[in-house]
């Protein structure tokens, strides 16, 4: 048990420090750290960043070499992410690319899809968003009516998807579509990758709770793929789409936690301010969230630890059922420190409707625990994987409505 | 960065379990918790000569093994997993602590041979009738001048004050006020004009006793009246010591509830395949981790003996407490009316989860503690 970085490490922290020291001055260092993926907030210069960033192989850390990263270790990977929080370095663009669909490319592409895909969302030339929830398969995924027939070379695609982030960005969309319709629900998935530029794809943006539209609907209507443009193999699809959530509950998370301490930070000072720590339940909940931040911390390193030995398996749940409770919370509790200000809007009636960054996280973190698998499904694989309790006896489904 | 044991720590881990296992079962912890000792003297020799438990971290000069406090957190781990009765927590995580956070090298020299080698039982007697846990409750003043004091008063909630043979007694000097003039005196544990009351006690694997002092002879430990930084940091790593501890319980618990679930059958099916169930478990493994998390850190920053741990020694003592607490009462849930029976096991984790809950201050002193301590 030592959490102080080896040699290598530091030598690795020391060079991510020079290089943002280097290179995140003028316009970009003005930019601010806020926001999280989902966030679009200074966009173009963002976008610009990440661009000198993936020159430089930032972007793609953890791929091997061969494909232009720096096969970096998790303790790399936290320490990029420290350093980067510390500099108050701008949100990244590129999660869904990056975080989410190389990964599982890396496991399951071949190697023309890895030579075709990776170079351009490292250079943040392409962005990638995720075709998966549909207005009838949210927490039963399992249950999406998508569908994809093969015509001669192409993949016909009709259906629809919803809460697809920055779809409105993307150029490209992992989907999962049913190529099987007659086999058991999980068996007739296939995970497709489709081109957004497309008269058969439609993108509607969704406005939410926030008075944002980051989440979109997208319309399918004959659009199409190339017949190769399946990650593994055709109908085995469920398996790769599952390794993509694994990304997305676990390693993903570890980039927040610095961001969240920043958040109660922010907070506390706020709570300074307005003598809101005057206050005994005040000040209990504001120790609580410290205790709570603190531990993800802790759990993320033993997750890292044990991670050196192994993959992640289904604990990723536990780290994802951990972080957007806790997020809920701290908006809760911003609000309650707020008081009355909580509920006032910045501009004029009428105006845009403008959330501050708390009331924001108050509104944003209600989606936290509904996305990437809602915490009841994070308990159940939690009690049905990892502590072996028994699954509920199935119930004979409707039949699949076929299209 | 490494958050793991090592190998070493490990074996250290599955031998005291199998020690354990055998020497303190659930009829044997029954046994002793209705004894007003609370002990067995035939196990504590064996835990000290065939397993060197007292001495593991005291230091090798005093008759120790010099380990750390991440190995202690281990044993004490191991121990809270079975509910050992004895006076371990009492004698390695306060007295001895307090002996070597406030005694002279050669104090430490006179006191921690016999502790190292399970002949002396210590006591740590600091709380007072009031039940406070910060400076604030220590009234007792003592009376003296160089090596000689006499202490008069009462100490209550004393874990093992009835069976120590030495006795570290928490006084002031006379006049003084909160941080000041706080001092470690050694008393022995059948010193004249010292009454030792065992008290019955609610968690009935973990005794206390009353001790009433009248002109009692006490021998300073360290310098008298600036005793505040050597008490304020043996009781963060006793904070430290005893979240470790809840921690093993926690886990039984979580162990016990979902063993339960999978073979309980009501309405032709595992209770543990309703989410009501299932969901419960789940959370107790959330915040049972969670809580391991904090503890082992707070262990490793005892072990550094670095400036962040009095925040996490409070940051762990608030979280393992709820989280034990929440945990062996959802066990009782779980389990329903077996649950609810003296017979079961449950009533003790459950009693145990109370006390040490209790114990050292509760959660909400612990975090505001710990809002004091991070400047809120």
């Amino acid at each position: 048990m030592d959490f102080t970085d080896t040699p290598e490490e530091a030598a690795f922290r020391d060079e991510v420090r020079t290089w943002l020291g280097e290179h995140l001055v003028g316009e970009f260092a003005e930019i601010g750290g806020r926001g999280g993926p989902a966030d679009e907030t200074s966009w173009d210069a963002r976008v610009e960043w990440e661009r000198i960033l993936g020159r430089d192989r930032w972007v793609g850390l953890s791929w091997p070499e061969e494909y232009g990263g720096r096969a970096a270790n998790f303790a790399e990977q936290v320490i990029f992410n420290e350093e980067y929080a510390k500099a108050n370095a701008p949100a990244r663009v590129s999660f869904f690319g990056e975080q989410l669909f190389a990964p599982t490319l890396i496991a399951y592409g071949t190697e023309e899809q890895k030579r075709r895909f990776l170079p351009k969302i490292q250079s943040i030339e392409e962005f990638w968003c995720q075709g998966y929830s549909e207005p009838n398969a949210g927490s039963d995924l399992s249950n999406i009516q998508t569908r994809a027939v093969l015509d001669g070379d192409e993949w016909v695609i009709n259906g629809q998807k919803v809460w697809t982030t920055l779809a409105h960005r993307a150029q490209w969309c992992f989907v999962i579509t049913r190529t099987d319709p007659d086999a058991p629900a999980h068996k007739g998935i296939s995970y497709m990758l489709v081109p957004m530029d497309q008269p058969g794809v439609t993108v509607r943006p969704l406005r939410q709770m926030t008075g944002t539209a980051e989440f979109n609907e997208v319309f399918f209507d004959d659009a199409s793929t190339a017949k190769d443009m399946v990650l593994g193999e055709v109908n085995d699809g469920w398996k790769v789409a599952m390794a993509t959530l694994g990304f997305e509950r676990g390693t993903a998370f570890l980039s927040q936690q610095l961001a969240f301490q920043g958040e109660l930070a922010e907070l506390i000072e706020v709570a300074h301010k307005n003598s809101a720590t005057d206050e005994a339940t005040i000040r209990q909940r504001l120790a609580q969230a410290y205790i709570g931040v603190q531990i993800m911390k802790y759990n993320g390193m033993r997750m890292l630890t044990s991670l050196k030995k192994g993959a992640l398996g289904p604990e990723a749940s536990i780290g994802k059922l951990y972080w957007s409770t806790w997020h809920r919370d701290l908006g809760e509790l911003a609000m309650d420190v707020l008081g009355p200000e909580s509920q006032i809007v910045v501009g004029e009636p009428g105006d845009d409707y403008a959330l501050n960054e708390l009331q924001r996280t108050f509104m944003f973190s209600r989606s936290e625990t509904i996305y990437a698998g809602a915490s009841e499904i994070q308990r159940n694989i939690i009690g049905e994987r990892v502590l072996g309790l028994p699954r509920e006896p199935k119930i004979e489904s409707a039949p699949k409505e076929k299209t | 960065m490494n958050f793991a044991f090592s190998d070493e720590q490990e074996q250290l881990r599955d031998a005291v379990r199998k020690f354990l296992e055998a020497k303190s079962p659930s009829a044997e912890v029954r046994r002793l918790m209705e004894t007003t000792e609370g002990y067995d003297e035939a196990v504590w020799k064996q835990m000290a000569q065939e397993l060197g438990l007292q001495s593991l971290h005291l230091p090798e000069a005093h008759g120790g093994q010099g380990f750390t406090f991440v190995e202690l957190g281990i044993v004490l781990e191991e121990m809270g997993r079975v509910l050992l009765c004895a006076p371990y927590f009492s004698t390695v995580a306060l007295a001895a602590n307090a002996i070597m956070n406030a005694g002279s090298d050669e104090q430490q020299g006179a006191f921690l041979p016999g502790i190292a080698a399970g002949e002396t039982i210590a006591a740590l007697a600091f709380t007072e009738p009031n039940g406070k846990w910060d400076a604030s409750g220590i009234t007792m003043e003592a009376q003296g001048n160089g090596d000689s004091y006499t202490l008069d008063g009462t100490k209550m909630f004393v874990i093992d004050g009835h069976v120590a043979n030495q006795i570290v007694v928490v006084a002031r000097l006379s006049g003084t006020n909160g941080e000041d003039g706080i001092s470690f005196f050694s008393v022995d544990g059948d010193a004249s004009g010292l009454t030792r009351t065992p008290l019955a006690t609610m968690d009935q694997t973990r005794k206390q006793a009353r001790l009433d002092l009248s002109g009692v002879a006490a021998t300073p430990l360290g310098d008298p009246g600036s005793g505040w930084a050597a008490l304020s940091k043996t009781l963060d790593q006793a904070a430290v010591c005893l979240s470790n501890e809840m921690v093993g319980g926690a886990q039984k618990v979580l162990e016990m509830s979902v063993d339960y679930a999978k073979v309980r059958v009501q309405f032709g099916r595992p209770i543990g395949s309703f989410q009501a169930i299932k969901h419960k478990c789940a959370d107790m493994l959330l915040e049972v981790e969670s809580a391991k998390s904090a503890a082992y850190y707070a262990s490793w920053a005892a072990a550094e003996d670095n400036e962040e741990l009095p925040v996490v020694a409070s940051l762990a003592k608030a979280y393992c407490s709820d989280a034990y607490f929440h945990a062996a009462a959802e066990n009782i849930q779980i389990h329903g009316g077996i649950g609810f029976t003296w017979e079961h096991d449950a009533h003790l984790y459950f009693k145990r989860a109370k006390s040490s809950e209790i114990l050292l201050g509760d959660a909400t002193y612990h975090r505001e503690l710990l809002a004091q301590r991070i400047g809120i």
